[in-house]
């Protein structure tokens, strides 16, 4: 057997969780569920997102917005050789942009503008550019974005992009009777304890997703406490608490009972509550779990870090309810980093996989084994049509979110789907012209 | 800025180019990029991605390597890469980060050929020209580098110079032409580069005539033709008429060594139509169409030969641009992809003919095959529809 240079997988003991695998060329493979800043700049509700950069990265946000059938939310400037060097990329942002309003004909309460990695290594004065738009434009909130997947390792777009889609935000008066959910992609489940806790106490619980107008998406600035449960969204926890006074909140989205009773308790803390019962909620969420498991029985389980955001906790909880983890396809621990070593000292043999080594080419054409995967590309690396099919975490958290987890595992052992449809949808969750 | 738009697409870029042109060949590709380049070519502009696996790849380039102009991890990666995979050969390429911190492709190449002991091929990509650029590139090196001498050349022997999914994206549309081809006395030596290995174009030169079906295959049917003597003509064979020219334009080109350009007919005085779309299959769209008698214009926003642009065609490339060729040329019926709708003048009708370089998977099932006569079914299913003659 041929030994690999950068070999794909390797046992959970022997690896380190802060980065698992030897970084070198990467593999994409043909699974598209996972948002790109353009999904996220649609949740703005009547913004208008304009995009600078090259040909190349142009085309797959213009896509994006063609797939999901909003191209026209969406402009687009094509930056050439000539303007990084000609001294003219500022003045020609503004009047690229400027064309591009005129050309709309009616101004949108905001446009993000996103910029490229280009941009920023060519020193582009993006300050003067929004000053200068916004001179010309004052009835228009122009928001800085940016498409620089370069600069991935200071932060990531997604967690940029988040946090910049909040900017449009002004400062209003404090309303005690609001709080946010900040960073989320989709409505976060309305069976979450999480969200029933807020609105049982009377409170009224703003989330970009729920904003279906751009006044709903500023009345955001008007709450007490901003709350969210996705690591992607320090970042805006960060910014809005510098920029609007905001105090923050951060419950990670746990598969770990304590962790979720430990969640609850500072929730109600922080906003004056008392903490209620969950016990059925908690017995409902154990009761779920081992039903799955009575069900599925001795399948082997494959998760991967797309799905969820902890999937070494989600790991942890499936084993210790005796189901059958065997694969997990993540390159490191990040904030799951004790579960990871949980799994490390009790189930040392449980497979890693990287999600992009160039190795992973023709893993789908050699699963030996039938597999029940949770998420999109534990479906494909491991070809198994028995499949949870949602990304981070799909809006479900808490009890509820345990619940739902276990009775989509169950579901997706029962109800086999055709996976290839699914996996090319991309934007999970977004309208698609590819389902017409 | 070059373009600004405020709806349509821009087209695929020259990394995608490469990538398609070299996607059956057994080698790999490797893009210096930190990834959206290689997922916008995996997700939209390569069909094949989902069911047949080639060895394309990002490096992954991070903001310390790019500051650092650290070349090394590229190289290294990518030999490591070879090593686990091995290719039949590399080809490295960039993209827009790579270009601005001054990447030497050249040198990287030879340094990873050095280290891999296999072929590799710089490509001088850098995601701001079009898929045809890129595409030309690689197939010219292809054709370059593995393209052999012959004693011998076959009767009528035919290479397809220039298939892509890019430009022909109904899977059967490469095959009808090599049916076509076949029907008409000639046979297909090689098609660069959908259907044949790299050992079956490593015979190309035992063809007798090139037949160039896009601008993607123009540059390696030049070399061919100045290295190996074998002409070329550009055209593709859409419709009854236009494709029995592009039969007497090959047995011509066999005969008098010269290359032909019949995608450049024009003359009709009928129905004013404009094409929008590729430089050689536009061409030889608007070309049938003034065989059958309609006053047919060719706007070509892509790379394009001087010599490949009939009279009252048009280079317009940017948004306004199209739109105000579209202006100027009054069509009463443009053909053109889906999704330049937005665009188009309200008094003209719009024939839809989606092109996956432009609109991706949008309409991935309505992909047309045009060859020979189905191009004149085709379009008289659109007279049906609009009751016209």
């Amino acid at each position: 057997m041929q030994q690999l240079e950068k070999p794909p997988v390797c046992r959970i003991a022997d690896a380190d969780p802060n980065g698992a695998f030897a970084s070198g060329l990467e593999y994409n493979p043909p699974v598209r569920g996972m948002w790109n800043i353009v999904h996220m700049g649609m949740l703005v509700p009547e913004a208008h997102q304009v995009y600078a950069c090259a040909q190349g990265c142009l085309r797959g946000v213009i896509l994006t917005a063609a797939e999901t059938n909003q191209l026209d939310r969406l402009s687009w400037i094509s930056l050439t050789e000539e303007d990084m060097f000609n001294g003219t990329l500022e003045s020609s942002l503004v009047e690229g942009v400027s064309e591009i309003i005129e050309k709309l004909g009616f101004h949108p309460p905001m446009i993000p503008l996103f910029l490229s990695c280009m941009h920023l290594f060519a020193g582009c004065d993006f300050d003067g550019v929004l000053d200068d738009l916004s001179a010309r434009y004052p009835d228009i909130t122009f928001v800085d974005c940016y498409m620089t997947p370069t600069m991935r390792t200071t932060i990531t777009p997604v967690a940029q992009c988040s946090r910049q889609l909040y900017m449009g935000l002004k400062p209003l008066p404090v309303n005690p009777q609001s709080v946010n959910l900040i960073g989320c992609d989709r409505p976060t489940d309305e069976n979450a304890e999480l969200v029933s806790i807020i609105r049982n106490a009377g409170l009224t619980l703003r989330d970009l997703p729920l904003c279906k107008t751009y006044d709903e998406y500023l009345k955001m600035a008007e709450s007490k406490l901003n709350i969210a449960y996705l690591p992607t969204a320090h970042a805006a926890l960060d910014a809005l608490e510098e920029k609007l006074g905001i105090p923050q909140l951060y419950l990670p989205a746990r598969f770990d009972f304590d962790g979720l009773r430990d969640n609850y308790r500072l929730l109600c803390d922080t906003l004056g509550l008392p903490l209620p019962d969950l016990t059925a909620d908690e017995q409902a969420a154990d009761a779920a779990l081992r039903n799955a498991k009575q069900i599925i029985g001795e399948m082997t389980v494959a998760i991967d870090y797309t799905a969820v955001t902890r999937p070494f906790e989600l790991a942890k909880l499936l084993c210790s309810y005796g189901f059958q983890v065997k694969h997990i396809i993540a390159d490191a621990a990040g904030e799951d980093a004790d579960a990871f070593a949980w799994l490390q000292k009790h189930h040392p043999d449980i497979q890693l996989w990287s999600p992009t080594n160039v190795n992973m080419l023709h893993q789908h054409e050699q699963a030996d084994e039938p597999v029940l995967a949770v998420g999109q590309k534990a479906a494909y690396y491991f070809a198994t049509d028995r499949f949870v099919n949602f990304v981070v975490n799909g809006g479900y958290y808490g009890f509820a979110g345990i619940r739902a987890v276990a009775e989509l595992m169950q579901d997706a052992f029962l109800n086999p789907k055709d996976r290839r449809p699914l996996l090319r949808h991309k934007g999970y969750g977004c309208d698609s012209c590819l389902l017409a | 800025m070059k373009q600004t738009a405020k709806i349509i697409p821009c087209y695929a870029a020259d990394t995608s180019g490469v990538c398609a042109a070299l996607y059956e060949l057994g080698g790999m590709v490797a893009v210096h990029d930190a990834s959206g380049v290689n997922s916008t070519y995996a997700t939209h502009d390569e069909p094949r991605w989902e069911t047949v696996q080639s060895m394309i790849y990002v490096s992954g380039l991070t903001e310390l390597d790019a500051i650092l102009g650290n070349d090394e991890k590229f190289i290294a990666d990518v030999a490591a890469a070879a090593a686990d995979q091995k290719p039949a050969f590399i080809a490295v390429c960039g993209s827009p980060m790579p270009m601005m911190i001054g990447v030497d492709f050249d040198a990287v190449a030879m340094e990873i050929e050095q280290r891999s002991g296999i072929r590799t091929f710089p490509l001088h990509t850098n995601g701001m020209h079009s898929y045809s650029e890129g595409a030309s590139e690689a197939l010219l090196a292809i054709a370059e580098a593995y393209v052999l001498p012959q004693t011998e050349r076959i009767p009528d022997g035919v290479n397809i110079l220039g298939a892509l999914p890019l430009d022909f994206g109904n899977p059967q549309e490469i095959n009808s032409i090599r049916t076509w081809l076949g029907e008409n006395g000639f046979s297909v030596i090689s098609c660069f580069a959908m259907g044949d290995s790299l050992d079956t174009l490593a015979q190309a030169g035992k063809a007798q005539v090139n037949l160039a079906v896009s601008y993607s295959g123009l540059a390696a049917a030049e070399y061919l033709y100045n290295c190996f003597g074998i002409p070329y003509v550009c055209g593709v064979p859409v419709g009854t008429a236009f494709s029995q020219e592009i039969a007497a334009a090959l047995r011509d080109a066999i005969e008098n060594g010269q290359p032909a350009f019949p995608c450049t007919i024009r003359g009709g005085s009928g129905r004013k139509i404009a094409v929008i779309g590729e430089n050689i299959i536009g061409g030889s769209i608007a070309a049938e169409l003034a065989d059958l008698g309609y006053d047919a214009k060719l706007i070509c926003p892509l790379p394009h030969a001087e010599n490949l642009l009939a009279a009252g065609d048009s280079d317009a490339a940017a948004e306004e641009e199209i739109e105000q060729a579209l202006a100027e040329m009054q069509p009463d019926l443009v053909i053109a992809d889906p999704l330049y709708r937005f665009i188009l003048p309200k008094t003209a009708k719009h024939l839809e003919l989606p092109h996956y370089a432009f609109s991706g998977r949008c309409f991935e099932t309505k992909m047309q095959n045009l060859i020979g006569a189905r191009f004149d079914k085709w379009m008289q299913n659109q007279k049906d529809k609009e009751g016209t003659s």
